[in-house]
Protein backbone atom coordinates (compact mmCIF):
# COMPACT_ATOMS: atom_id res chain seq x y z
CA UNK A 1 0.00 0.00 0.00
CA UNK A 2 2.83 2.34 0.92
CA UNK A 3 4.39 1.85 -2.50
CA UNK A 4 1.14 2.81 -4.27
CA UNK A 5 0.59 5.83 -2.01
CA UNK A 6 4.20 6.89 -2.54
CA UNK A 7 3.67 6.45 -6.27
CA UNK A 8 0.55 8.62 -6.31
CA UNK A 9 2.34 11.39 -4.39
CA UNK A 10 5.38 11.06 -6.65
CA UNK A 11 3.27 11.22 -9.79
CA UNK A 12 1.53 14.32 -8.54
CA UNK A 13 4.89 15.95 -7.66
CA UNK A 14 6.42 15.04 -11.03
CA UNK A 15 3.53 16.54 -12.93
CA UNK A 16 3.14 19.63 -10.77
CA UNK A 17 6.87 20.32 -10.86
CA UNK A 18 6.82 19.67 -14.59
CA UNK A 19 9.72 17.23 -14.52
CA UNK A 20 11.20 17.66 -18.01
CA UNK A 21 12.13 13.97 -18.43
CA UNK A 22 8.68 12.75 -17.40
CA UNK A 23 6.99 15.32 -19.64
CA UNK A 24 9.21 14.26 -22.55
CA UNK A 25 8.43 10.56 -21.97
CA UNK A 26 4.70 11.31 -21.70
CA UNK A 27 4.70 13.48 -24.82
CA UNK A 28 6.61 10.84 -26.78
CA UNK A 29 4.28 8.07 -25.64
CA UNK A 30 1.27 10.08 -26.65
CA UNK A 31 2.80 11.26 -29.93
CA UNK A 32 3.97 7.81 -30.98
CA UNK A 33 0.72 6.03 -30.09
CA UNK A 34 -1.55 8.70 -31.58
CA UNK A 35 0.49 8.71 -34.83
CA UNK A 36 0.34 4.92 -35.02
CA UNK A 37 -3.43 4.99 -34.35
CA UNK A 38 -3.95 7.67 -37.02
CA UNK A 39 -1.95 5.72 -39.62
CA UNK A 40 -3.79 2.51 -38.71
CA UNK A 41 -7.09 4.32 -39.10
CA UNK A 42 -6.15 5.67 -42.52
CA UNK A 43 -5.22 2.19 -43.72
CA UNK A 44 -7.45 0.02 -41.53
CA UNK A 45 -10.81 1.66 -42.17
CA UNK A 46 -10.66 1.35 -45.99
CA UNK A 47 -9.15 -2.13 -45.67
CA UNK A 48 -11.77 -3.28 -43.15
CA UNK A 49 -14.54 -1.79 -45.29
CA UNK A 50 -13.26 -3.56 -48.40
CA UNK A 51 -12.94 -6.87 -46.56
CA UNK A 52 -16.35 -6.44 -44.98
CA UNK A 53 -18.25 -5.44 -48.10
CA UNK A 54 -16.47 -6.71 -51.20
CA UNK A 55 -16.59 -10.27 -52.45
CA UNK A 56 -13.38 -11.60 -53.98
CA UNK A 57 -11.35 -14.81 -53.93
CA UNK A 58 -9.13 -15.13 -50.87
CA UNK A 59 -11.32 -12.77 -48.83
CA UNK A 60 -11.93 -15.27 -46.06
CA UNK A 61 -8.23 -16.05 -45.84
CA UNK A 62 -7.45 -12.33 -45.49
CA UNK A 63 -10.16 -11.97 -42.89
CA UNK A 64 -8.70 -14.83 -40.87
CA UNK A 65 -5.28 -13.16 -41.11
CA UNK A 66 -6.73 -9.91 -39.78
CA UNK A 67 -8.51 -11.75 -36.97
CA UNK A 68 -5.30 -13.54 -36.04
CA UNK A 69 -3.39 -10.26 -36.19
CA UNK A 70 -5.78 -8.77 -33.65
CA UNK A 71 -4.16 -10.95 -31.05
CA UNK A 72 -0.56 -10.75 -32.31
CA UNK A 73 1.88 -10.69 -29.35
CA UNK A 74 3.75 -7.33 -29.32
CA UNK A 75 7.10 -9.08 -28.74
CA UNK A 76 6.64 -11.09 -31.93
CA UNK A 77 5.81 -7.88 -33.78
CA UNK A 78 8.88 -6.27 -32.16
CA UNK A 79 11.04 -9.15 -33.31
CA UNK A 80 9.71 -8.99 -36.89
CA UNK A 81 10.19 -5.20 -37.10
CA UNK A 82 13.69 -5.53 -35.59
CA UNK A 83 14.69 -8.08 -38.24
CA UNK A 84 13.42 -5.83 -41.02
CA UNK A 85 14.94 -2.60 -39.65
CA UNK A 86 18.20 -4.14 -38.38
CA UNK A 87 21.34 -2.64 -39.85
CA UNK A 88 21.75 -5.45 -42.38
CA UNK A 89 18.01 -6.17 -42.64
CA UNK A 90 15.87 -5.44 -45.74
CA UNK A 91 15.15 -1.84 -44.62
CA UNK A 92 18.36 -1.35 -42.63
CA UNK A 93 19.50 1.43 -44.99
CA UNK A 94 16.75 3.65 -43.64
CA UNK A 95 18.45 3.69 -40.20
CA UNK A 96 15.13 3.63 -38.41
CA UNK A 97 16.06 1.13 -35.71
CA UNK A 98 16.05 2.65 -32.20
CA UNK A 99 14.16 5.73 -33.34
CA UNK A 100 10.58 6.79 -32.50
CA UNK A 101 9.69 5.94 -36.13
CA UNK A 102 10.52 2.29 -35.45
CA UNK A 103 8.13 2.35 -32.49
CA UNK A 104 5.43 3.93 -34.67
CA UNK A 105 5.95 1.18 -37.29
CA UNK A 106 5.71 -1.58 -34.67
CA UNK A 107 2.66 -0.02 -33.05
CA UNK A 108 1.00 0.39 -36.44
CA UNK A 109 1.46 -3.32 -37.06
CA UNK A 110 -0.17 -4.04 -33.70
CA UNK A 111 -3.11 -1.64 -34.05
CA UNK A 112 -3.80 -2.08 -37.77
CA UNK A 113 -5.41 -5.53 -37.46
CA UNK A 114 -7.44 -4.33 -34.47
CA UNK A 115 -8.86 -1.34 -36.36
CA UNK A 116 -9.28 -3.35 -39.57
CA UNK A 117 -11.03 -6.15 -37.69
CA UNK A 118 -13.37 -3.81 -35.85
CA UNK A 119 -14.21 -1.94 -39.07
CA UNK A 120 -14.80 -5.22 -40.90
CA UNK A 121 -17.17 -6.42 -38.18
CA UNK A 122 -19.04 -3.14 -37.94
CA UNK A 123 -19.70 -2.73 -41.66
CA UNK A 124 -20.81 -6.34 -41.83
CA UNK A 125 -23.25 -5.75 -39.01
CA UNK A 126 -25.13 -3.12 -40.98
CA UNK A 127 -28.30 -4.44 -42.56
CA UNK A 128 -27.30 -5.34 -46.15
CA UNK A 129 -30.54 -3.80 -47.35
CA UNK A 130 -29.33 -0.44 -46.04
CA UNK A 131 -26.51 -0.61 -48.61
CA UNK A 132 -29.12 -1.23 -51.30
CA UNK A 133 -31.27 1.59 -49.95
CA UNK A 134 -28.34 4.01 -50.08
CA UNK A 135 -27.54 2.95 -53.64
CA UNK A 136 -31.23 3.22 -54.49
CA UNK A 137 -31.19 6.82 -53.26
CA UNK A 138 -28.70 7.53 -56.04
CA UNK A 139 -25.37 7.13 -54.26
CA UNK A 140 -22.29 6.08 -56.20
CA UNK A 141 -20.30 3.16 -54.72
CA UNK A 142 -17.94 5.59 -53.01
CA UNK A 143 -20.76 7.70 -51.60
CA UNK A 144 -22.44 4.51 -50.39
CA UNK A 145 -19.30 3.46 -48.48
CA UNK A 146 -18.98 6.93 -46.93
CA UNK A 147 -22.63 6.97 -45.84
CA UNK A 148 -22.31 3.45 -44.51
CA UNK A 149 -19.24 4.39 -42.45
CA UNK A 150 -21.19 7.32 -41.04
CA UNK A 151 -23.82 4.82 -39.96
CA UNK A 152 -21.19 2.75 -38.20
CA UNK A 153 -19.41 5.62 -36.46
CA UNK A 154 -20.15 4.24 -32.99
CA UNK A 155 -18.39 0.91 -33.52
CA UNK A 156 -15.69 2.76 -35.46
CA UNK A 157 -14.94 4.92 -32.44
CA UNK A 158 -14.77 1.71 -30.43
CA UNK A 159 -12.21 0.53 -33.01
CA UNK A 160 -10.13 3.66 -32.39
CA UNK A 161 -10.30 3.11 -28.63
CA UNK A 162 -9.31 -0.53 -28.96
CA UNK A 163 -6.49 0.30 -31.36
CA UNK A 164 -5.12 3.10 -29.19
CA UNK A 165 -5.57 1.04 -26.02
CA UNK A 166 -3.68 -1.83 -27.56
CA UNK A 167 -0.57 0.23 -28.30
CA UNK A 168 -0.36 2.86 -25.55
CA UNK A 169 -0.03 -0.03 -23.10
CA UNK A 170 2.35 -2.33 -25.00
CA UNK A 171 5.94 -2.59 -23.90
CA UNK A 172 7.57 -5.50 -25.73
CA UNK A 173 7.73 -4.06 -29.22
CA UNK A 174 8.61 -0.52 -28.06
CA UNK A 175 11.45 -1.89 -25.97
CA UNK A 176 12.79 -4.06 -28.79
CA UNK A 177 12.64 -1.58 -31.66
CA UNK A 178 13.04 1.64 -29.65
CA UNK A 179 15.72 0.50 -27.24
CA UNK A 180 14.42 2.65 -24.34
CA UNK A 181 17.05 5.33 -25.01
CA UNK A 182 16.88 8.28 -22.64
CA UNK A 183 15.67 11.42 -24.34
CA UNK A 184 15.07 9.61 -27.61
CA UNK A 185 12.93 6.51 -27.50
CA UNK A 186 11.94 6.14 -23.88
CA UNK A 187 8.17 5.90 -23.59
CA UNK A 188 6.05 5.41 -20.48
CA UNK A 189 5.79 1.64 -20.73
CA UNK A 190 9.50 1.05 -21.30
CA UNK A 191 10.34 3.49 -18.50
CA UNK A 192 7.99 1.65 -16.12
CA UNK A 193 9.60 -1.68 -17.01
CA UNK A 194 13.06 -0.22 -16.49
CA UNK A 195 12.26 1.47 -13.15
CA UNK A 196 10.61 -1.72 -11.88
CA UNK A 197 13.74 -3.63 -12.86
CA UNK A 198 15.82 -1.20 -10.86
CA UNK A 199 13.55 -1.60 -7.84
CA UNK A 200 12.39 2.03 -8.12
CA UNK A 201 8.80 1.07 -7.38
CA UNK A 202 7.74 4.57 -6.39
CA UNK A 203 8.74 6.05 -9.74
CA UNK A 204 7.34 3.03 -11.61
CA UNK A 205 3.98 3.46 -9.88
CA UNK A 206 4.07 7.22 -10.60
CA UNK A 207 4.71 6.57 -14.30
CA UNK A 208 1.99 3.89 -14.33
CA UNK A 209 -0.49 6.36 -12.89
CA UNK A 210 0.46 8.89 -15.56
CA UNK A 211 0.07 6.19 -18.22
CA UNK A 212 -3.32 5.17 -16.89
CA UNK A 213 -4.43 8.80 -16.68
CA UNK A 214 -3.29 9.36 -20.25
CA UNK A 215 -5.12 6.32 -21.57
CA UNK A 216 -8.16 7.29 -19.57
CA UNK A 217 -8.21 10.88 -20.89
CA UNK A 218 -7.97 9.77 -24.52
CA UNK A 219 -10.64 7.13 -24.04
CA UNK A 220 -12.84 9.54 -22.09
CA UNK A 221 -12.69 12.04 -24.97
CA UNK A 222 -13.54 9.32 -27.47
CA UNK A 223 -16.36 8.02 -25.26
CA UNK A 224 -17.82 11.53 -25.02
CA UNK A 225 -17.68 11.89 -28.81
CA UNK A 226 -19.19 8.42 -29.22
CA UNK A 227 -22.06 8.99 -26.81
CA UNK A 228 -22.77 12.45 -28.21
CA UNK A 229 -23.08 11.04 -31.69
CA UNK A 230 -25.32 8.29 -30.30
CA UNK A 231 -27.60 10.85 -28.72
CA UNK A 232 -27.85 12.84 -31.95
CA UNK B 1 -32.73 -18.26 -59.48
CA UNK B 2 -34.78 -16.21 -61.89
CA UNK B 3 -35.63 -17.33 -65.39
CA UNK B 4 -37.44 -14.50 -67.09
CA UNK B 5 -37.50 -14.81 -70.89
CA UNK B 6 -38.80 -11.25 -71.17
CA UNK B 7 -40.75 -8.75 -69.16
CA UNK B 8 -41.77 -5.27 -70.12
CA UNK B 9 -42.75 -2.53 -67.74
CA UNK B 10 -45.09 -0.15 -69.53
CA UNK B 11 -45.14 3.61 -68.98
CA UNK B 12 -47.52 4.82 -66.26
CA UNK B 13 -48.62 1.34 -65.27
CA UNK B 14 -48.56 -0.13 -61.77
CA UNK B 15 -47.11 -3.57 -62.23
CA UNK B 16 -47.54 -5.86 -59.23
CA UNK B 17 -45.43 -8.96 -58.64
CA UNK B 18 -47.20 -11.53 -56.56
CA UNK B 19 -46.04 -14.99 -55.59
CA UNK B 20 -45.14 -17.17 -52.63
CA UNK B 21 -42.07 -16.56 -50.45
CA UNK B 22 -38.86 -17.38 -52.25
CA UNK B 23 -40.45 -16.97 -55.69
CA UNK B 24 -37.88 -14.34 -56.63
CA UNK B 25 -40.16 -11.28 -56.54
CA UNK B 26 -37.75 -9.07 -54.61
CA UNK B 27 -34.76 -10.24 -56.65
CA UNK B 28 -36.62 -9.38 -59.83
CA UNK B 29 -37.56 -5.98 -58.43
CA UNK B 30 -33.98 -5.24 -57.38
CA UNK B 31 -32.70 -6.38 -60.75
CA UNK B 32 -35.06 -4.04 -62.56
CA UNK B 33 -34.07 -1.23 -60.18
CA UNK B 34 -30.45 -1.87 -61.25
CA UNK B 35 -29.43 -2.75 -57.71
CA UNK B 36 -28.66 -6.38 -58.52
CA UNK B 37 -26.85 -7.42 -61.66
CA UNK B 38 -28.40 -10.32 -63.55
CA UNK B 39 -26.03 -13.29 -64.02
CA UNK B 40 -27.09 -13.49 -67.66
CA UNK B 41 -29.42 -11.49 -69.82
CA UNK B 42 -29.82 -7.78 -70.15
CA UNK B 43 -31.99 -4.91 -69.04
CA UNK B 44 -33.00 -2.10 -71.33
CA UNK B 45 -34.45 1.23 -70.36
CA UNK B 46 -36.45 3.17 -72.94
CA UNK B 47 -35.05 0.87 -75.61
CA UNK B 48 -31.41 1.39 -74.64
CA UNK B 49 -29.41 -1.40 -73.00
CA UNK B 50 -28.27 -0.48 -69.51
CA UNK B 51 -24.52 -0.09 -69.34
CA UNK B 52 -22.14 -0.31 -66.42
CA UNK B 53 -20.77 2.26 -63.98
CA UNK B 54 -21.75 5.86 -64.69
CA UNK B 55 -24.54 4.91 -67.09
CA UNK B 56 -26.17 2.62 -64.54
CA UNK B 57 -25.74 5.30 -61.86
CA UNK B 58 -27.36 7.91 -64.11
CA UNK B 59 -30.33 5.59 -64.65
CA UNK B 60 -30.52 4.62 -60.98
CA UNK B 61 -30.90 8.32 -60.24
CA UNK B 62 -34.09 8.30 -62.32
CA UNK B 63 -35.56 5.59 -60.11
CA UNK B 64 -36.64 5.39 -56.49
CA UNK B 65 -37.01 2.32 -54.32
CA UNK B 66 -39.06 1.84 -51.17
CA UNK B 67 -38.24 -1.29 -49.25
CA UNK B 68 -40.39 -3.35 -46.92
CA UNK B 69 -38.65 -1.76 -43.91
CA UNK B 70 -38.32 2.02 -44.03
CA UNK B 71 -34.48 1.71 -43.75
CA UNK B 72 -34.03 5.28 -42.58
CA UNK B 73 -30.49 6.41 -41.94
CA UNK B 74 -29.25 7.92 -38.68
CA UNK B 75 -30.09 11.61 -38.54
CA UNK B 76 -33.26 13.64 -38.76
CA UNK B 77 -36.25 13.06 -40.97
CA UNK B 78 -35.13 16.08 -43.00
CA UNK B 79 -31.64 14.56 -43.46
CA UNK B 80 -33.26 11.40 -44.77
CA UNK B 81 -35.71 13.03 -47.12
CA UNK B 82 -33.13 15.38 -48.60
CA UNK B 83 -30.35 12.80 -48.97
CA UNK B 84 -31.27 11.60 -52.46
CA UNK B 85 -31.49 15.18 -53.72
CA UNK B 86 -28.14 16.07 -52.15
CA UNK B 87 -26.58 13.04 -53.83
CA UNK B 88 -27.96 14.30 -57.13
CA UNK B 89 -26.48 17.74 -56.55
CA UNK B 90 -29.85 19.54 -56.53
CA UNK B 91 -29.61 23.20 -55.49
CA UNK B 92 -30.48 24.18 -51.90
CA UNK B 93 -33.73 25.95 -52.71
CA UNK B 94 -34.88 23.05 -54.86
CA UNK B 95 -34.10 20.61 -52.07
CA UNK B 96 -36.03 22.73 -49.59
CA UNK B 97 -39.11 23.20 -51.76
CA UNK B 98 -39.38 19.62 -52.92
CA UNK B 99 -38.71 18.09 -49.51
CA UNK B 100 -41.21 20.36 -47.80
CA UNK B 101 -43.84 19.55 -50.43
CA UNK B 102 -43.52 15.79 -50.10
CA UNK B 103 -43.24 15.76 -46.33
CA UNK B 104 -46.50 17.71 -46.28
CA UNK B 105 -48.08 15.47 -48.90
CA UNK B 106 -47.45 12.42 -46.72
CA UNK B 107 -48.49 14.27 -43.56
CA UNK B 108 -45.11 14.17 -41.82
CA UNK B 109 -43.88 17.77 -42.24
CA UNK B 110 -44.14 18.32 -38.48
CA UNK B 111 -41.62 15.51 -37.95
CA UNK B 112 -38.88 17.10 -40.08
CA UNK B 113 -36.59 17.80 -37.12
CA UNK B 114 -37.22 14.51 -35.35
CA UNK B 115 -34.54 11.84 -35.22
CA UNK B 116 -35.54 9.23 -37.78
CA UNK B 117 -34.95 6.37 -35.37
CA UNK B 118 -37.55 7.70 -32.92
CA UNK B 119 -40.43 7.45 -35.40
CA UNK B 120 -43.25 4.95 -35.17
CA UNK B 121 -43.61 2.31 -37.89
CA UNK B 122 -46.32 4.24 -39.74
CA UNK B 123 -44.43 7.55 -39.53
CA UNK B 124 -41.21 5.95 -40.73
CA UNK B 125 -43.04 4.40 -43.66
CA UNK B 126 -44.49 7.77 -44.62
CA UNK B 127 -41.02 9.32 -44.43
CA UNK B 128 -39.61 6.58 -46.64
CA UNK B 129 -42.35 7.21 -49.20
CA UNK B 130 -41.71 10.98 -49.08
CA UNK B 131 -37.99 10.25 -49.51
CA UNK B 132 -38.81 8.32 -52.68
CA UNK B 133 -41.32 10.75 -54.19
CA UNK B 134 -39.12 13.78 -53.53
CA UNK B 135 -36.79 12.36 -56.19
CA UNK B 136 -39.58 12.68 -58.79
CA UNK B 137 -38.64 9.26 -60.12
CA UNK B 138 -39.50 8.05 -63.57
CA UNK B 139 -39.95 4.57 -62.16
CA UNK B 140 -40.88 3.78 -58.58
CA UNK B 141 -40.06 0.37 -57.13
CA UNK B 142 -41.87 -0.80 -54.01
CA UNK B 143 -41.05 -3.96 -52.08
CA UNK B 144 -44.05 -4.79 -49.92
CA UNK B 145 -44.22 -1.22 -48.67
CA UNK B 146 -47.34 -1.59 -46.57
CA UNK B 147 -46.57 -4.82 -44.77
CA UNK B 148 -45.74 -4.87 -41.06
CA UNK B 149 -48.19 -2.04 -40.34
CA UNK B 150 -51.32 -2.32 -38.23
CA UNK B 151 -54.56 -2.35 -40.22
CA UNK B 152 -55.77 1.25 -39.60
CA UNK B 153 -52.28 2.70 -40.30
CA UNK B 154 -51.97 0.58 -43.39
CA UNK B 155 -55.40 1.54 -44.66
CA UNK B 156 -54.77 5.27 -44.17
CA UNK B 157 -51.38 5.06 -45.85
CA UNK B 158 -52.72 2.97 -48.71
CA UNK B 159 -55.40 5.58 -49.39
CA UNK B 160 -52.87 8.45 -49.36
CA UNK B 161 -50.49 6.50 -51.53
CA UNK B 162 -53.18 5.58 -54.02
CA UNK B 163 -54.12 9.24 -54.48
CA UNK B 164 -50.44 10.26 -54.89
CA UNK B 165 -50.00 7.53 -57.45
CA UNK B 166 -53.07 8.70 -59.36
CA UNK B 167 -51.79 12.27 -59.30
CA UNK B 168 -48.21 11.60 -60.31
CA UNK B 169 -48.95 8.74 -62.73
CA UNK B 170 -45.48 7.47 -62.01
CA UNK B 171 -44.61 4.10 -63.51
CA UNK B 172 -44.57 1.72 -60.56
CA UNK B 173 -43.30 -1.79 -60.02
CA UNK B 174 -44.33 -3.33 -56.73
CA UNK B 175 -43.97 -6.57 -54.86
CA UNK B 176 -46.91 -7.46 -52.69
CA UNK B 177 -48.48 -10.32 -50.81
CA UNK B 178 -51.71 -8.53 -50.35
CA UNK B 179 -54.60 -9.15 -52.67
CA UNK B 180 -56.40 -5.95 -51.69
CA UNK B 181 -53.27 -3.91 -52.39
CA UNK B 182 -52.97 -5.55 -55.78
CA UNK B 183 -56.58 -4.88 -56.61
CA UNK B 184 -56.44 -1.29 -55.31
CA UNK B 185 -53.19 -0.27 -56.96
CA UNK B 186 -52.19 -2.73 -59.66
CA UNK B 187 -52.98 -2.22 -63.29
CA UNK B 188 -51.18 -5.42 -64.27
CA UNK B 189 -50.16 -8.43 -62.24
CA UNK B 190 -47.27 -10.83 -62.73
CA UNK B 191 -47.50 -14.10 -60.82
CA UNK B 192 -44.04 -15.40 -60.03
CA UNK B 193 -43.38 -18.90 -58.81
CA UNK B 194 -39.99 -20.54 -58.34
CA UNK B 195 -38.30 -17.79 -60.34
CA UNK B 196 -40.58 -18.05 -63.35
CA UNK B 197 -43.48 -15.99 -64.56
CA UNK B 198 -46.60 -18.13 -64.37
CA UNK B 199 -49.25 -15.63 -65.32
CA UNK B 200 -49.53 -12.03 -66.42
CA UNK B 201 -52.77 -10.11 -66.66
CA UNK B 202 -55.01 -7.54 -65.08
CA UNK B 203 -55.73 -8.16 -61.40
CA UNK B 204 -59.28 -9.19 -62.27
CA UNK B 205 -58.04 -11.73 -64.83
CA UNK B 206 -55.50 -13.24 -62.47
CA UNK B 207 -57.80 -13.42 -59.48
CA UNK B 208 -60.80 -14.73 -61.43
CA UNK B 209 -59.08 -16.95 -63.94
CA UNK B 210 -55.83 -18.32 -62.49
CA UNK B 211 -53.88 -20.05 -65.20
CA UNK B 212 -53.30 -23.26 -63.26
CA UNK B 213 -54.09 -24.93 -59.99
CA UNK B 214 -50.87 -23.81 -58.32
CA UNK B 215 -51.59 -20.17 -59.08
CA UNK B 216 -55.18 -20.68 -57.96
CA UNK B 217 -54.13 -22.15 -54.63
CA UNK B 218 -51.55 -19.40 -54.14
CA UNK B 219 -54.00 -16.55 -54.62
CA UNK B 220 -56.18 -18.28 -52.02
CA UNK B 221 -59.16 -16.33 -53.11
CA UNK B 222 -61.36 -19.18 -54.07
CA UNK B 223 -62.51 -22.74 -53.89
CA UNK B 224 -60.76 -25.35 -55.95
CA UNK B 225 -62.67 -28.55 -56.51
CA UNK B 226 -61.64 -31.42 -58.73
CA UNK B 227 -63.99 -33.01 -61.20
CA UNK B 228 -64.49 -34.36 -64.69
CA UNK B 229 -66.34 -32.66 -67.54
CA UNK B 230 -69.43 -34.77 -68.07
CA UNK B 231 -71.25 -32.68 -70.63
CA UNK B 232 -70.65 -29.89 -73.11
CA UNK B 233 -73.19 -27.70 -74.82
CA UNK B 234 -72.39 -24.48 -76.67
CA UNK B 235 -69.61 -23.45 -74.34
CA UNK B 236 -71.41 -24.49 -71.20
CA UNK B 237 -69.66 -27.42 -69.53
CA UNK B 238 -71.21 -29.71 -66.95
CA UNK B 239 -68.69 -30.87 -64.39
CA UNK B 240 -69.13 -33.83 -62.12
CA UNK B 241 -67.72 -33.11 -58.69
CA UNK B 242 -68.08 -35.91 -56.18
CA UNK B 243 -71.42 -36.89 -57.71
CA UNK B 244 -72.69 -33.31 -57.85
CA UNK B 245 -73.08 -31.38 -61.04
CA UNK B 246 -71.66 -27.91 -61.58
CA UNK B 247 -72.07 -25.79 -64.67
CA UNK B 248 -69.26 -23.63 -65.96
CA UNK B 249 -68.72 -21.40 -68.95
CA UNK B 250 -65.96 -23.34 -70.67
CA UNK B 251 -65.20 -25.06 -73.93
CA UNK B 252 -63.58 -28.04 -72.16
CA UNK B 253 -64.22 -31.40 -73.78
CA UNK B 254 -66.16 -34.18 -72.14
CA UNK B 255 -63.89 -36.44 -70.13
CA UNK B 256 -61.37 -33.69 -69.33
CA UNK B 257 -60.16 -33.77 -65.76
CA UNK B 258 -60.50 -30.27 -64.38
CA UNK B 259 -60.02 -28.15 -61.31
CA UNK B 260 -62.99 -25.82 -60.92
CA UNK B 261 -62.01 -22.47 -59.43
CA UNK B 262 -64.68 -20.39 -57.81
CA UNK B 263 -64.08 -17.16 -55.88
CA UNK B 264 -65.41 -17.04 -52.33
CA UNK B 265 -67.19 -13.76 -52.94
CA UNK B 266 -68.95 -15.06 -56.06
CA UNK B 267 -71.10 -17.39 -53.97
CA UNK B 268 -74.47 -16.16 -52.75
CA UNK B 269 -76.02 -17.88 -49.74
CA UNK B 270 -79.73 -18.13 -49.10
CA UNK B 271 -82.08 -20.06 -46.85
CA UNK B 272 -83.54 -23.18 -48.49
CA UNK B 273 -87.06 -22.65 -49.84
CA UNK B 274 -89.40 -25.26 -51.32
CA UNK B 275 -89.99 -23.29 -54.51
CA UNK B 276 -86.74 -22.01 -55.93
CA UNK B 277 -87.14 -18.66 -57.63
CA UNK B 278 -85.84 -18.68 -61.18
CA UNK B 279 -82.43 -17.04 -61.30
CA UNK B 280 -79.55 -16.49 -63.66
CA UNK B 281 -77.31 -18.42 -61.26
CA UNK B 282 -76.91 -21.76 -63.00
CA UNK B 283 -75.57 -23.50 -59.92
CA UNK B 284 -77.51 -24.16 -56.74
CA UNK B 285 -76.06 -26.45 -54.12
CA UNK B 286 -77.61 -27.28 -50.79
CA UNK B 287 -75.27 -27.87 -47.89
CA UNK B 288 -74.76 -27.51 -44.18
CA UNK B 289 -72.68 -24.82 -42.49
CA UNK B 290 -69.70 -26.49 -40.80
CA UNK B 291 -67.68 -23.46 -39.79
CA UNK B 292 -68.05 -19.71 -39.43
CA UNK B 293 -64.94 -17.60 -39.24
CA UNK B 294 -65.32 -13.85 -38.68
CA UNK B 295 -62.96 -11.62 -40.72
CA UNK B 296 -63.74 -8.09 -39.57
CA UNK B 297 -66.80 -6.92 -41.45
CA UNK B 298 -67.02 -10.23 -43.31
CA UNK B 299 -67.53 -13.85 -42.36
CA UNK B 300 -66.01 -16.88 -44.01
CA UNK B 301 -68.61 -19.61 -44.23
CA UNK B 302 -67.46 -23.17 -44.80
CA UNK B 303 -70.18 -25.51 -46.03
CA UNK B 304 -70.43 -29.17 -46.75
CA UNK B 305 -72.21 -29.56 -50.08
CA UNK B 306 -70.94 -33.09 -50.63
CA UNK B 307 -67.57 -31.38 -50.96
CA UNK B 308 -66.28 -28.42 -48.97
CA UNK B 309 -67.23 -25.00 -50.29
CA UNK B 310 -66.24 -21.65 -48.81
CA UNK B 311 -68.20 -18.44 -49.25
CA UNK B 312 -67.47 -14.93 -48.09
CA UNK B 313 -70.45 -12.94 -46.88
CA UNK B 314 -70.87 -9.78 -44.83
CA UNK B 315 -71.34 -10.05 -41.08
CA UNK B 316 -74.66 -8.23 -41.52
CA UNK B 317 -75.91 -10.91 -43.96
CA UNK B 318 -74.95 -13.59 -41.49
CA UNK B 319 -76.98 -11.82 -38.81
CA UNK B 320 -79.99 -11.31 -41.08
CA UNK B 321 -79.95 -14.96 -42.15
CA UNK B 322 -79.34 -16.16 -38.58
CA UNK B 323 -76.58 -18.33 -39.94
CA UNK B 324 -75.18 -20.83 -37.44
CA UNK B 325 -73.10 -23.96 -37.66
CA UNK B 326 -75.31 -26.91 -38.62
CA UNK B 327 -77.87 -24.79 -40.51
CA UNK B 328 -78.83 -25.78 -44.01
CA UNK B 329 -78.10 -23.20 -46.72
CA UNK B 330 -78.25 -22.93 -50.46
CA UNK B 331 -75.12 -21.74 -52.26
CA UNK B 332 -75.77 -20.31 -55.69
CA UNK B 333 -73.32 -19.00 -58.26
CA UNK B 334 -73.24 -18.27 -61.94
CA UNK B 335 -71.70 -20.61 -64.48
CA UNK B 336 -69.51 -17.70 -65.59
CA UNK B 337 -68.02 -17.52 -62.08
CA UNK B 338 -66.65 -21.03 -62.38
CA UNK B 339 -63.26 -21.08 -64.02
CA UNK B 340 -62.12 -24.48 -65.24
CA UNK B 341 -58.43 -25.37 -65.27
CA UNK B 342 -57.45 -28.56 -67.12
CA UNK B 343 -55.51 -31.01 -64.96
CA UNK B 344 -52.74 -33.26 -66.21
Amino acid sequence: MDIILEGIIRAFQLLVRGDPEVLRITALSLGVSLSATAISLLVGVPLGTALGLARFPGRRFLMSLVNTGMGAPPVVVGLAVSIVLWRNGPLGVLHLMYTPYAIVIAQCIISLPIITGFTMASVQQVDPRLRLQILALGASRLQMVWLLLKQTRLPLLAAVMAGFGGIISEVGASMMVGGNITGQTRVLTTAIAMETGKGEFGLAVALSIILMALAYSVNLSLTIIQQRSKAR
Amino acid sequence: MLEIPSLQVLPNEVLAFIGPNGAGKTTLLLTLALLVKPATGAISYQGQPVGDGPHALRLRRQFAVVFQDPLLLDGTVWDNVTLGLRLRGVKKQGIKDRSQKWLERFGVAQLAKRQARTLSGGEAKRVSLARAFVLQPEVLFLDEPFSALDIPTRQALLEDFESVLRETMVTTVMVTHDRNETLALGSRVVVLMAGRIRQTGTPEEVFSCPVDEEVASFIEAGNIVHGVVSGQEKGLAAVNVEGHQLEAVSGSDVGTKVAAFLRHEDITLSAPSPAATPSSARNRLTGKVVKLFPLGSQVRVTMDCGFPLVALITARSREDMGLEVGREVVASFKASSVHLIARR
